[in-house]
């Protein structure tokens, strides 16, 4: 087996991965991007559920021990599938103990030293705000029924070329007509045109330590169909490694190190947090949206029936966002849509005995399904998820051709975590049973666990070492060399939607890691713009081996 | 209606779609239809085309289908001696049970800490997949065959190429106040 080398060796291509591919490689290093996934663009994600098309090539559903999470896979990766809706977290949420009982966030990152970062990504990802016109029929109930209760809504920031988007609700399945402002318009063609080197469908196992300080990273070829099959193995060697596989794969990658490696930090693989993420269904009494809310729709005929209709989140309730509450009491709500096949098992049917997710009553709550909303609730969870035992290859057992498979992660909630859960239930309840507007249950979390598309914290940043696995520059702890850029470094739950923080973040570790690779010896140099406006169209090389 | 102790792959079918139709249940198919148990109009998941989804390959659970169907049997046994009722024996054990006894019966089998839990959901989740989004088809052509999972739920049409897009999507007014503490890019402050 030959071994290849280059200045820096990046593992995965979502936020952290891209941002940190295209500096450095615009800065003059030679970067290679180690990307599972495969890489997709426009045609190529289809409106379909069958399995091997659109959902299951892009997604990765992880089921642990009370806790799933869901993942991008492919170049792009949680951009790809993402919704696209990017708030800045609020001021008090970097101010957050959760379980360690003093701040969580290294003294240097509050709010304010964070927004000019914040200003650089939404820059890059073009975050605008929508119009009451772009809100769609959910997002609109979802604002009339917060103003019928008493509350406020906003439409949330989104990156979506709205002139683009026809609402066809796929967005999920990545993009087909080009709308959703993914990683593949921006940081990745730009990073590609200054030379970085992307492999897609090179899953990478583990890294070695070399004898003069610099890492070898051993990673596997991936069959472009079945992702169980594994078609071949290589090793590159690098002076820095940027990790960025996500917070439900780069701990595992490094647990899987440890022989190669030494020691990890004892918070690598601890104080996963899930976003603190719960879902809830509402089965909608359209009459009574019709009378209560005075909406309608084509000319009177339908209040609502718009379930299927949209784009992700739109609206957003942030009234419990309020920093003068207790920590675990703060929350927002989003309004938003999951395609049958990825949550419609996880909703329960109102008024029936437990398990309420399958028989009799769960199909004629399928029937009204066209009248759901589903609200998506964002608390402040514990960082109480613990990864276990690496599996041999990637970071689950593959169970399905592409998409399903079976992790480590074990994830026991806290009363803590119970009751901002409870909180958030019964705050959704007040605003939508308000008046027989609609019947509400939380989804079940007896089947997969909870459920997280939000993984963080899993290899965090901080200024204590016992608690955090890297320093407040993504170094990972005894390791110099190594940098973690994606969620697993954001220290806890931002009860908001993560992306733009974990981007913030990834901008801001930038200049130290050039600092690192300079003093490694790589002639880079740091000060390359955001990628604005690179391309109309996705970079892609179509589906390379 | 064969013996249980005649056909195994027969015993294995009737056995998966009382399964898949405790999940997801529908009509009988036929006046002797005993797979399915009856307790729902319309069709189920069995009709849906879960027996089809669960023995595509690309599941990864099609190898595990005779052991889970044989353990299920077991189960069934068990627990009908546990409550003192009588199998009829023209059918395998989980298929002689009522929909009530088969509800309770996987409510157990897939319930946090049972050591098979894994196995089940994935059972399910299969079953329901064949009903919530024929994952086994492409979704136009179920749609053009009136699959019985999407009509019911009322899943829209596709446009003549294939693709969806809702003109109308908005009620296009202001429906609620903004949050007071919101940056003027659309952030909490
Ligand atoms: C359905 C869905 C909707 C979402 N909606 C929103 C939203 O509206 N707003 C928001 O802020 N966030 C949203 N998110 C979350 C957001 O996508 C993630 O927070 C974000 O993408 C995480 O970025 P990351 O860099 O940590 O990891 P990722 O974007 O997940 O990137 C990690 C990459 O590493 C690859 N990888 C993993 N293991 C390996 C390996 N061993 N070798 C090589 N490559 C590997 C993966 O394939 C992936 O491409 C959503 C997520 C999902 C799933």
């Amino acid at each position: 087996m030959t071994v290849e080398s280059t200045d820096v060796l990046v593992v995965g291509s979502g936020f952290g991965g891209a941002i940190a591919a295209y500096h450095l490689a615009a800065g003059g290093a030679r970067v290679v991007v180690l990307e599972r996934g495969p890489w997709l663009s426009g045609k190529d994600f289809e409106h379909d559920f069958l399995l091997g098309s659109s959902y299951t090539r892009v997604f990765d559903f992880v089921a642990g021990d009370g806790m799933s999470v869901l993942s991008g896979n492919c170049v792009g990766g949680g951009s790809v599938v993402y919704f696209a809706a990017l708030p800045r977290a609020p001021r008090f949420t970097f101010e957050r103990h959760g379980s360690i009982g003093r701040r969580m966030w290294p003294s240097a990152i509050n709010r304010d030293t964070l927004d000019p970062w914040y200003d650089r990504i939404s820059e890059a990802m073009v975050v605008e705000q929508q119009t009451w016109d772009d809100v769609t029929f959910a997002g609109g109930l979802w604002a009339a029924a917060c103003d019928h209760a008493g509350r406020t809504a906003n439409p949330v920031p989104v990156s979506v070329d709205l002139s683009k988007c026809t609402n066809c609700n796929w967005m999920m399945a990545g993009c087909r007509f080009d709308a959703k402002r993914s990683l593949l318009f921006s940081y990745i063609p730009a990073a590609v045109s200054h030379g970085a080197d992307i492999r897609p469908l090179h899953e990478v196992q583990r890294i070695e330590r070399k004898d003069d300080g610099s890492y070898r990273v051993r990673y596997t070829t991936i069959d472009e169909v079945d992702y169980r099959v594994h078609t071949g193995e290589g090793a590159i060697d690098a002076k820095i490694i940027v990790l960025a596989a996500g917070a439900g794969a780069t701990p595992v990658i490094l647990k899987r190190s440890e022989e190669t490696l030494g020691a990890m930090p004892h918070a690598v693989g601890r104080y996963f947090s899930g976003n603190g993420e719960r879902l809830n269904t509402a089965v909608l009494n359209e009459d009574r949206v019709r009378d209560v809310l005075g909406l309608s729709r084509a000319g009177g005929r339908i209040a609502y029936e718009a379930n299927q209709i949209g784009k992700g989140p739109v609206v957003a309730n942030w009234d419990k966002l309020d920093a003068s509450l207790p920590e675990y009491g703060r929350f927002s709500l989003e309004q938003l849509y999951f395609p049958p096949g990825l949550g419609t098992i996880l909703a329960q049917a109102p008024g029936v005995a437990d398990p309420a997710w399958f028989g009799p009553a769960k199909k004629r709550m399928l029937e009204q399904w066209k009248s759901w909303l589903i609200i998506f609730q964002m608390t402040e969870d514990d960082n109480e998820g613990v990864f276990g035992p690496p599996p041999p290859t990637g970071n689950a057992f593959r169970i399905s051709q592409q998409m399903l498979g079976r992790g480590p992660l074990s994830y026991d909630p806290t009363p803590n975590t119970l009751s901002g859960w409870a909180a958030a239930d019964a705050e959704v309840k007040d605003i939508l049973e308000r008046d027989g507007l609609a019947e509400v249950t939380a989804w079940t979390n007896d089947l997969v666990g909870a459920y997280t598309v939000h993984p963080l914290a899993s290899c965090r940043i901080g200024d204590d070492p016992a608690t955090s696995a890297l320093d407040d520059r993504h170094e990972l702890r005894g390791h110099p060399g190594i940098f973690v850029t994606d969620g697993s470094a954001v220290p806890g739950a931002l009860t908001v939607n993560p992306a733009l923080t974990i981007g913030a973040l990834a901008e801001r570790a930038i200049p130290g890691i050039v600092r690192a690779a300079r003093e490694r010896g790589v002639a880079v140099d740091y000060g390359a713009p955001v990628p604005v406006g690179v391309t109309s169209t996705p970079m892609t090389t179509g589906v390379a081996g | 209606m064969g013996s249980p102790t005649g056909d195994a792959e027969e015993i294995q079918v009737l056995t998966l779609e009382a399964y898949a139709d405790t999940i997801i249940p529908g009509e009988r198919r036929s006046a002797d239809d005993r797979a399915i148990a009856g307790v729902a109009p319309g069709g189920g998941a069995v009709q849906a085309g879960a027996l089809e989804m669960l023995n595509d390959p690309a599941t990864g659970v099609t190898a595990g289908l005779a052991p889970l169907s044989q353990t299920l049997n077991a189960h069934a046994t068990a627990y009908a001696a546990e409550i003192g009722l009588d199998l009829d024996g023209t059918v395998p054990p989980f298929v002689s049970l009522s929909y009530e006894h088969r509800s309770a019966l996987i409510a157990r089998l897939v319930a946090p800490g049972h050591p098979e839990k894994d196995g089940w959901v994935l059972l399910a989740l299969f079953s329901y997949m064949a009903y919530d989004s024929a994952a086994h088809m492409h979704t136009t052509d179920a749609i053009a065959a009136g699959h019985p999972g999407l009509l019911s739920m009322g899943f829209g049409k596709p446009d003549d190429d294939g693709l969806w897009r809702f003109r109308e999507h908005s009620y296009g007014r202001a429906l609620a106040r903004p949050h007071p503490n919101t940056t003027s890019s659309g952030s909490p402050a």
